[in-house]
């Protein structure tokens, strides 16, 4: 098996991860928003748990209460938007595309209006169980004309989405890690419309990740590197518009095939945005998606969730396995060792 | 059916608006044009939606009946806007928000925006042919555009898009009209403008929930300058909406969301101008109480299936040819 090679950059991603930030969207929400007066929030009773509560206490005449009516909501961004406002709907992913779709798709998307519709408790992150976890979320909103997608993967991307938003003159949609989220990727390196992260470089296997599902690849990076397996690891943030060179190289490059973690439906999302793209430039690889498998997941612990769908790093070795053919020998002892987010933090509003 | 029979106990009710303001004598030569403009629009958008009809064997006609006096009310004064300088000739689909440079507002028809004028929003989208009807009865609008309605690549649609003339937002997905216009008076409001955001709505939308989160919204925010008018033609796509789900009694619903509400007979051209121009310092709604078969006793037999006219039969087609040859006779 080959050593990496290539003229990509590799990015440098904290393994293990040495930094946790603590709500990173509060404090630099509320920095960035000082001189764009433009800038509003639409909350439907959700604003402490959405890391909004210091910002409505800071700026209490461009903070907007539309209480629990979620469809009037994205009508009045639409309004707002309209009259040259920047609203910036914050509530949990769910009550955005599945509550409200119609209103999201006719009084937001069609008219391309400049709305940030901020998505939290995106996939399994949350105990809330079925109710409160978005795991078709980017399926339906890359099927939807007009959006930008996009998704967080750690602190520094939290903290620099807004800036990676701006240059969007239509809707976009983004799934928004809180509480206790860890920094990944230097503080100095931040997120960038259609630009996806090389953070490993080997020409056996090619995974890509998204969100959470990253650091949860870089668990394994060293049991990879003693199994002696070339592994490209990209991390992406862009699920729509989906594909730059980094994806292209990393794709055309894997021997043994191909794996995509999500913390989504493998309907729709990463998965299926990978098999469009190999598909139309006939890369003509094996294609593993992890993630949830057509199902509806339950309330528990992440850490849990992850294990039992199968969206973890022992999860992302067995995938290998099967492409290349034979056991890498891997234990648990070579993996990174994983955190375990207290169900109640500070961080944190609420045990969501 | 008449338009005051439509009230939740069946009985009818007296078509009143706050204050008296639909028993107010006209006395000035001034208003009595005024009221005569209004009936002479109503007049013309009735005849050209049913010509239109007839001419293509079908189309939303039950919607001009009704609403004919309340979209001429409007645009003969009810509303504040900016004047055409001249009819605007309807461009053709040039695409969609987002995809297309060449993509126009149907907004430009409703004349350019300032901070003391009004905007308006049409939200049943399927009252399209009224609305164009109405923009060439008062100047807005080519009177040649009307053939283009419903014509493959036109922007005449059946039911309008925002590209379509006089429409500002997409609401042919009904309910979704009051909830921009909510946005668009909370950033007016931001920006203490003067001018008023009036939305044109139907009588079924009330069964909508997001009309009344939309409601309950304005109420909340103090969105005085917000208003909406009320084709309550008791119609929807099944039959009579009393056959369907109830949304009486609408002004005492309405009221209790801490809105301003007042009913008005939507076919008495002074009554309505009369409540248009009643001040409120609250969100306000007029409900126009009309007859979906007005001054069309053909019409009228088809009851309760008003919602979308298409002829059955050489002899219903051929009743209601005479039937217009008597209103162009009559006007």
């Amino acid at each position: 098996m080959s050593a990496a090679s290539g003229q990509a950059v590799i990015s440098k991603a904290a393994d293990p991860v040495r930094e946790m930030v603590s709500r990173p969207h509060s404090e630099n929400f509320i920095a960035w928003s000082a001189k764009r007066p433009e800038v509003l929030v639409l909350s439907a009773d959700l604003t402490s748990s959405c890391e909004v509560g210091k910002w409505r206490d800071t700026y209490p005449d461009r903070f907007i209460t539309a209480a629990m009516a979620e469809q009037n909501m994205l009508g009045v961004a639409g309004g707002l938007a309209r009259e040259g406002f920047v609203p910036f709907i914050h509530t949990f992913a769910v009550f955005i595309y599945r509550r409200a779709y119609d209103q999201l798709a006719m009084s937001v998307a069609y008219p391309n209006l400049k709305v940030r519709l901020l998505g939290f408790l995106p996939g399994i992150v949350t105990p809330g169980g079925v109710t409160h976890q978005a795991i078709e979320d980017v399926a339906i909103m890359r099927a939807t004309p007009n959006m930008t997608v996009l998704e967080t993967g750690d602190a520094t991307e939290v903290e620099s989405m807004l800036d990676a938003m701006e240059q969007v003159d239509g809707p976009v949609y983004i799934r928004v890690l809180r509480g206790e989220v860890p920094r990944l990727f230097p503080a100095n390196e931040p997120m960038r419309i259609g630009q996806s992260r090389l953070l490993n470089q080997g020409d056996d296997i090619t995974v890509l990740t998204a969100g959470i599902t990253t650091e949860e690849a870089l668990r394994a990076r060293h049991a990879f590197d003693r199994a002696g397996v070339g592994v490209s690891h990209v991390h992406v943030s862009t699920h729509k518009p989906f594909g730059d060179d980094i994806i292209e190289q990393a794709l055309s490059n894997a021997r043994y095939g191909i794996i995509t973690m999500e913390n989504h439906t493998i309907v729709g999302g990463l998965g299926s945005a990978v098999a469009e793209y190999m598909a139309e430039r006939g890369i003509g690889r094996r294609l593993v998606r992890l993630g949830l498998r057509d199902t509806y997941a339950h309330g528990a612990s992440k850490a849990h969730l992850m294990h039992e769908y199968g969206l973890d790093s022992a999860a992302l070795i067995s995938a290998v396995e099967s492409l290349i053919g034979e056991s890498l020998g891997v234990s648990e002892a070579d993996l990174s060792s994983a955190r375990t987010d207290a169900v109640h933090s500070e961080a944190k509003a609420e045990a969501l | 059916m008449s338009p005051t029979q439509q009230n939740q106990k069946g009985k009818p009710a007296k078509p009143r608006a706050k204050s008296g303001a639909a028993a107010k004598s006209v006395t000035t030569r001034q208003q009595i044009d005024a009221v005569e403009r209004i009936e002479q629009i109503a007049t013309g958008v009735r005849r050209r939606v049913f010509e239109h009809t007839l001419k293509h064997n079908g189309g939303y006609l039950s919607q001009a009946l009704s609403a004919s006096e309340i979209f001429a009310a409007l645009y003969a004064g009810g509303m504040r806007l900016a004047p055409c300088k001249r009819p605007l000739k309807p461009g053709r689909f040039a695409g969609v928000p987002g995809t297309s440079n060449n993509y126009r507002s149907g907004d430009r028809f409703n004349g350019e925006t300032a901070p003391g004028l009004d905007r308006f929003l049409f939200s049943p989208a399927h009252y399209a042919l009224v609305l164009y009807a109405t923009l060439i009865e008062v100047g807005r609008l080519q009177e040649s555009a009307l053939s283009e309605f419903n014509v493959d690549g036109s922007t005449l649609e059946m039911i309008g898009a925002e590209h379509s003339p006089g429409v500002a937002t997409t609401t042919g997905s009904l309910a979704q009209a009051l909830s921009q216009a909510c946005g668009i008076a909370l950033a007016r409001k931001m920006r203490n403008e003067a001018g008023r955001t009036w939305v044109f709505m139907s009588d079924g939308e009330f069964q909508e929930g997001q009309t009344w989160e939309a409601l309950a919204f304005a109420a909340f925010h103090g969105l005085s300058k917000l208003r909406a008018v009320v084709d309550a033609n008791g119609q929807q796509c099944d039959g009579a909406m009393s056959s369907v789900g109830h949304i009486e009694p609408i002004i005492e619903r309405i009221r209790s969301f801490g809105c301003d509400a007042v009913e008005v007979n939507g076919h008495d051209a002074g009554a309505l101008k009369a409540a248009l121009a009643e001040k409120s310092d609250k969100p306000y709604v007029v409900v126009a109480r009309t007859d979906p078969a007005k001054g069309l006793e053909v019409m009228a037999r088809r009851a309760p299936l008003l919602h979308y006219v298409r002829f059955t039969s050489d002899s219903e087609r051929q009743d209601f040819e005479a039937a217009y040859q008597q209103m162009v006779g009559a006007s």
